[in-house]
């Protein structure tokens, strides 16, 4: 067990593994939805150190994975104006459009700022009345609060150069569209905690009725993740299917309703294209239309492109959870994180990544100096 | 983007009818907004997601959860130390993941 002393409680992730493995008695396959778990599962190996009957299926919860391809390419178009300033999460700049990256728009002159808060780029928008600044409103409910914030004081201080592009998605519809696929094997989720620390935890016990599954919300250090799947597999051991809280230190059952009021204020439900799994119906937000004035959108005119992802990538099967990132023929060949062919292979929390960084040694033989 | 850090609220102040606080991430100091957390105060841990304190902790959470991320080396990473100065120009391509 290599990777057990690696744990910041070694004795108690021991005891986690073994009473794992006295529950489980046949064969079970567990969905982390947050990228931040999968991150933590494959850097700690505890994908090889439970049982051969666990199961660990990466979800889609890496934001920067699931931003479609026609609102990378709408960054692009924007951020190679002249007038403008682009910002943007450092994760996105790599992120490959069908022809470009934010990289490459800047070592063409695009001016591109990476911002650590979303506030960052009001101020930037006050600092520059003559530049339009346009900031890249992307991810889950966890980024979401913060990013109404951006429109929410743009709009009171009557800011006119400042808009944002929107693609926000949301975890509950998407665990929906899993449970309703027929191709799905996931007997049980690990709901992400900080999602959950926004929304609460109130969304989920309609879908853990109406499917029968187990929802489990789990924070994302090594120890959480092994608590939420030691949970998820007593209540499938069990034949229970409830919705438990794995990370009651962090997330309560009402979330934080300052958040999720603002986010009421600025954003309205839509549907949402996933790269990689196609539209699913009510799975993002977008501008409501008392802030369309901050649309970037609206403000550029930029336009749908519709552009094939490349053949190679077999991200949206990962994305998934149908293959492993290292079953795709092109990782670690002609897909790594220095020239990704899919966004998994791009952010810190895409699968692909991970099983690159933590992994490739493992898997596939790859070539001194790729990467 | 998505891994929230606990810091510790060292200072409280309004701008502009905003409350923002500056905060320790285990050295590393940062401006954050509080609106969504109104009553926290000096003293009290926070996990804060881009720039926003989100939800409270209790200090050994936090202190574990530094810990952690420190043995990792996630923690610069996160809080954008090694990305360049915030909002300013970008550094340059860097290869492989981080």
């Amino acid at each position: 067990m290599r990777f057990l002393d690696e744990f910041n409680d070694p004795e108690l992730a021991r005891r986690l593994f073994d009473e794992i493995e006295r529950l489980a008695t046949r064969e079970w396959a567990i969905m982390e939805v947050c990228g931040g778990q999968t991150h933590s599962i494959i850097r700690n190996g505890i994908d090889q150190l439970l049982p051969d009957s666990i199961e660990l299926i990466h979800g889609p919860g890496c934001p920067v994975c699931v931003t479609p391809l026609g609102v990378i390419d709408k960054a692009l178009e924007i951020a190679a104006l002249p007038e403008v300033i682009f910002c943007s999460f450092g994760d996105m700049l790599r992120v490959p459009g069908s022809q470009h990256d934010l990289f490459q728009i800047r070592s063409e002159g695009g001016d591109i700022r990476v911002v650590y808060s979303p506030l960052d780029a009001v101020r930037l928008a006050e600092e520059h009345p003559d530049r339009q600044v346009v900031f890249f409103a992307i991810g889950f409910e966890t980024t979401a609060p913060p990013n109404a914030m951006t429109v929410h004081l743009a709009h009171q201080r009557g800011l006119t150069n400042f808009s944002v592009l929107v693609s926000h998605v949301l975890v509950p519809p998407a665990i929906e569209a899993l449970c309703s696929s027929p191709t799905s094997r996931v007997d049980a989720f690990l709901a992400a905690g900080h999602v959950c620390s926004v929304m609460g935890t109130w969304q989920y016990g309609p879908l853990v009725d109406a499917y029968q599954v187990p929802i489990v919300v789990t924070g994302f250090e090594p120890l959480d993740v092994l608590d939420g799947i030691r949970r998820a597999v007593a209540q499938l051991e069990a034949g229970e299917a409830r919705l438990e809280n794995a990370y009651e230190r962090v997330v309560s059952s009402a979330g934080n309703a300052a958040a999720q009021a603002m986010i009421e204020d600025v954003f309205q439900v839509c549907d949402r294209q996933w790269r990689g799994i196609g539209e699913i119906p009510a799975s993002g937000w977008r501008l409501s239309d008392r802030y369309a004035d901050f649309d970037a959108e609206l403000r550029f005119g930029v336009s749908d492109v519709d552009a094939p992802e490349s053949s190679l990538c077999r991200s949206g099967e990962v994305l998934q959870g149908l293959i492993k990132p290292h079953e795709c023929e092109a990782f670690g060949k002609e897909c790594t994180p220095r020239a990704p062919l899919g966004a998994t292979m791009v952010s810190s929390e895409g699968a692909c990544a991970a099983y690159y960084q933590y992994r490739r040694l493992d898997v596939v033989p790859v070539e001194v100096g790729v990467g | 983007m998505c891994l929230a850090v606990p810091g510790k609220i060292v200072e409280t102040r309004d701008e502009r009818g905003t409350r923002m606080a500056t905060i320790d991430f285990d050295g590393i100091r940062k401006d954050i907004c509080l609106a969504y957390l109104p009553d926290i105060e000096v003293g009290d841990y926070a996990i804060v997601h881009v720039g926003f304190a989100i939800s409270k902790v209790d200090e050994a959470t936090a202190l574990e959860t530094l810990a952690l991320f420190r043995e990792l080396g996630v923690l610069d990473d996160e809080l954008g130390v090694t990305g360049g100065t915030v909002g300013g120009p970008i550094p340059d391509a860097r290869g492989g993941v981080r």
